[in-house]
């Protein structure tokens, strides 16, 4: 049996756990465990089966079924780039499955929820299945419905419910970007399927057109600034196996739609349209990582971070299309595969982390980290793993999130090639926003692990907190493992991604397996290598060193004696650094920009013995500037125009009159 | 013959252009119903003539549509529902008719300027048919607009119809299914219309249809 029909038939298996779902959800116990018992098997299956078929290179293989339109048929096909998706759509699924396992006992509204999960599974290997843009966009509508009702699971708080508005506005707005880029790819011959539109000529200008509409409708999916608001809101709602495939893996789809329309479907692009993406991109992620480091509700703060990388995927991409629209194959490979090994990269940490946030969640019932702390003494796997993903999203060596931002730089680097002043000057402008937010994005993530998980409990739920069950540690020690092992031996995983560009821009990599001890080298030698192996060899045998040296060298005995307290010997836990108080010196610094933070400090009276107070003021500007202001615009015109609902039957009549006359006038008028 | 042929249709289709226009400025309903009969009596002679000069027979169906129905049926029911309401008496006015008749020469000045533009390569009969079918249309609607009654109302609504019947049976080839369906959906209204206006007058004494807006809460 070919991978595809093994892949639609575990589609066909997940819509199936659904209506199971809908049957076991009276009893939640077996309902949990049968849905993602049975999700998770589905997944694995599906996984190693694409995985098989991006190793052994199997050819594109098409599928086509009647179902769909009548004259169109449905057609599905499993080319080297889907089965990639498809490999992280179904890690994040069997993980994110696992997981649940352990962490659905703690859902108190479970039939809202095991319906969906194995639609919404279904729904996103459909995305990265489809091949007509009939069935791509039917998918699409499935994988955002099924997630709005999983974001509207706990829909008895407002919050969410607002989440789930915004979201369901922002993703019909974006499915109706993909549908006019799909209009305008079929043409007036209307041919839908992908096989008609590739071979089909595009004007210059409807390519133009079609990748900004791809870039509305696909960004708004993955949270590109400043289409990202739902974002933050609708993630961290769902309950955190859906956050976490949310994140990790729904804005990989995008991802995907992305991809497949504009490096397969377009054809050659203009080299003008990569400036718009990388600006695009170049903004997303300074600003997702800036609203990260204000956030102090943990869930909140990852989803932030996913629209920064995002923002790096994006950037990459933009790269791809700058080389590939001057015909500079190698480098237009280089950035495509870390673009490709970012996106499988971010898939497992932030799952990962939000593993570790909903178990922090379960076992605190808090998601504010200014109510956290301490947390390592009693959850010390979550922390380590915390830890672990905390490091790789930080792009620090020897986890994997720095092989692929490492790789992003060297196409940076290479822009001196490119022929237009305009890349010329905006590449590196964009690459000094990157590094910019791969320095916040660590200072982010020392605030969200340290501020939780070190120091000493804030609140009453944290000191009575304890380890979460077998299933969640193990969903959150494998992609650990898997970032370590993606890190330290990243050679393989280009391997594999190396046939995805010969395939699309017609070139690839060198092979990076055979090299001497496992390094990486990218373009040449002498332009830059990366030996994960030798650098994770070096921390061990470094900090091993010094952890001896010390033991050795300073005194063998340990005391115990007051630790200074800097002057404040008031030892209240809320003395500790809070989430604010450690993002206060980036705030300073950014935040008049981005968010017109003020300060502002209440001082009581002289002899009134009320606390001084510091509020912080924060404006989202995206929100206020481009959302509030047309959403604004669009009740008041509705507002005006509802008068129109209540005219009288004269009114109507001579509405309908004058509108008569005046048309019949124009045409006079005209011909 | 050409030139009688044309010259009797141009007169009976003008003539229902120019009842319309008596339409306009009856300020009685008894007198109103009268003048719509003729328009009806108008528009069943243009459209047999129209059927003797194409030699289609069908249309005599329809002239005999027109005749039974609009020209008696509903005219006679319209004045016993008016005797029975009580409001025979009545007068209207709610727009100057002598602004109205000004408005009416606009809307016949302005579809004879379009159609006779727009339909240039049309034979002579079918655009004059067109150009007059139109200014019934306009006037019909403009009836409509300027009164308040709701019985008024219908009958600019039937007037309006008649112009569509008259532009119908100008154009060569149409099929007599679709003329029997329009009238059968005129009676439809009708009947629809007279039941409703009924339960008008039993909720607020009235067939004014401004008395509908105070129900609703829009002005007191």
């Amino acid at each position: 049996m070919s991978a595809l029909a093994v892949e639609l038939g575990c589609v066909a298996a997940l819509l199936a756990t659904a209506v199971i779902g809908v049957a076991a959800a009276r009893t939640p116990r077996l309902g949990r465990v049968s849905v993602y018992g049975l999700a998770a098997i589905v997944c694995t299956i599906a996984l190693v089966s694409a995985a098989g078929a991006l190793l052994r290179q199997e050819p594109p293989a098409e599928i086509v079924l009647p179902l769909g339109l009548p004259w169109l048929g449905s057609h599905f096909s499993l080319d080297p780039l889907s089965a990639f998706f498809l490999v992280v759509v179904d890690l994040g699924g069997a993980l994110a499955s696992l997981y649940a396992l352990g962490y659905g006992r703690h859902e108190h509204a479970p039939q809202r929820v095991l319906p969906f999960y194995p639609a919404f599974l279904a729904g996103m290997n459909l995305v990265v299945l489809a091949a007509d843009a009939f069935s791509f966009l039917l998918s699409w509508e499935f994988m955002s419905l099924a997630s709005w009702a999983l974001v509207m699971a706990h829909h008895r708080e407002a919050a969410n419910r607002r989440a789930g508005y915004v979201y369901l506005l922002m993703a019909s707005f974006g499915t109706l970007m993909l549908l006019l880029a799909f209009g305008l790819l079929a043409g007036t011959a209307g041919d839908y399927g992908f096989a008609a539109i590739r071979l089909a000529p595009h004007a210059p200008w409807i390519a133009t057109l079609v990748l900004l509409l791809m870039l509305l409708g696909a960004g708004s999916k993955a949270g590109l600034v400043p289409l990202h608001v739902w974002l933050p809101l609708a993630h961290p709602a769902a309950p955190s196996q859906v956050s976490a495939l949310m994140s990790g893996v729904m804005t990989k789809v995008a991802i995907y739609g992305f991809i497949r329309v504009v490096f397969d479907l377009l054809g050659q692009p203009d080299w003008s349209t990569s400036g718009i993406v990388l600006l695009f991109g170049g903004i997303t992620a300074p600003i997702g990582i800036l609203y990260a480091l204000m956030e102090k509700d943990l869930k909140r703060l990852l989803a932030y971070s996913t629209i920064e990388n995002v923002g790096i995927i994006f950037v990459s991409l933009g790269l791809a299309l700058a080389f590939q629209a001057n015909d500079e194959k190698l480098p237009a490979a280089l950035a495509f595969t870390a673009k490709l090994f970012h996106v499988f990269n971010h898939s497992l940490f932030k799952s990962l982390l939000f593993f570790g946030a909903g178990a922090v969640l379960s076992a605190t019932g808090e998601r504010d980290m200014d109510k956290l702390g301490g947390l390592i003494h009693r959850m010390p796997v979550t922390s380590v793993v915390f830890l672990v993903g905390s490091i790789a999203i930080s792009a620090l060596p020897p986890f994997n999130g720095f092989v692929s931002e490492w790789l992003i730089f060297q196409a940076v680097l290479q822009s001196p090639q490119l022929p237009q002043w305009g890349l010329k000057i905006l590449v590196p402008a964009v690459g000094a926003l990157m590094a910019l937010a791969a320095a916040l994005a660590a200072a982010c993530f020392v605030k969200a692990y340290g501020i939780t998980f070190l120091g000493r409990p804030r609140g009453p739920a944290t000191s009575k907190a304890h380890e979460v069950d077998r299933f969640s540690l193990a969903a959150m020690i494998i992609p650990a493992a898997l970032c370590l092992f993606a890190g330290v031996l990243p050679g393989l995983v280009m391997d594999a991604l190396a046939p995805i560009a010969s395939d699309l821009l017609g070139n690839r990599l060198a092979p990076q397996s055979p090299l001497a001890w496992l390094s990486i080298v990218p373009l040449a030698e002498s332009k830059g290598s990366y030996n994960g192996l030798l650098v994770a060899a070096f921390i061990i045998v470094s900090a091993s060193l010094s952890y001896v040296a010390i033991r050795l060298l300073a005194t063998g005995s340990v005391r115990r004696g007051p630790a200074w307290g800097c002057g404040f010997t008031d030892p209240v836990p809320l003395a500790q650094y809070s989430a604010a108080g450690f993002a206060q010196p980036i705030r300073r610094v950014f935040g008049t920009l981005v968010f017109r933070a003020r300060d502002r400090v209440t001082m009581p009276p002289p002899g009134d013995i009320a606390p001084a107070r510091l509020r912080i003021e924060l404006h989202d500007q995206v929100w206020e500037r481009i959302y509030a202001p047309l959403a604004n615009g669009i009740v008041g015109t509705a507002v005006r125009l509802n008068r129109m609902q209540l005219l009288t039957i004269r009114g109507y009549l001579s509405l309908v009159f004058v509108t008569l006359v005046t048309l019949l006038l124009v045409l006079a008028i005209w011909t | 013959m050409h030139g009688l042929a044309f010259d009797i249709s141009h007169s009976l289709a003008g003539g229902l252009v120019l009842v319309s226009f008596m339409m306009l400025y009856q300020d009685r309903l008894t007198s109103l119903l009268n003048v719509f009969a003729l328009h009806a009596l108008m528009l069943a002679a243009a459209v047999a003539w129209q059927a003797f000069i194409q030699d289609a027979p069908h249309l005599y169906v329809t002239a005999a549509i027109a005749l039974i129905f609009k020209a008696i049926i509903i005219p006679v029911a319209l004045r016993r529902i008016v005797y029975k309401l009580g409001i025979h008496r009545e007068v209207e006015t709610v727009v100057g008719i002598g602004m109205t008749m000004l408005a009416g020469m606009g809307l016949v000045a302005l579809s004879l300027a379009l159609m006779l533009r727009v339909t240039a390569d049309a034979d002579a009969l079918a655009r004059e048919d067109l150009a007059f079918a139109l200014s019934v249309v306009l006037l019909g609607l403009l009836f409509m607009v300027t009164r308040r009654n709701a019985v008024s109302q219908v009958v600019g609504f039937m007037s309006l119809e008649n112009g569509l019947i008259l532009a119908a049976a100008g154009a060569k080839g149409m099929p007599l299914v679709v003329e029997i369906s329009v009238a059968f959906s005129v009676l439809i209204a009708f009947i629809v219309i007279g039941i409703v206006l009924f339960r008008i007058r039993e909720r607020f004494d009235s067939v004014d249809v401004s008395q509908l807006d105070v129900s609703r809460g829009e002005r007191s």
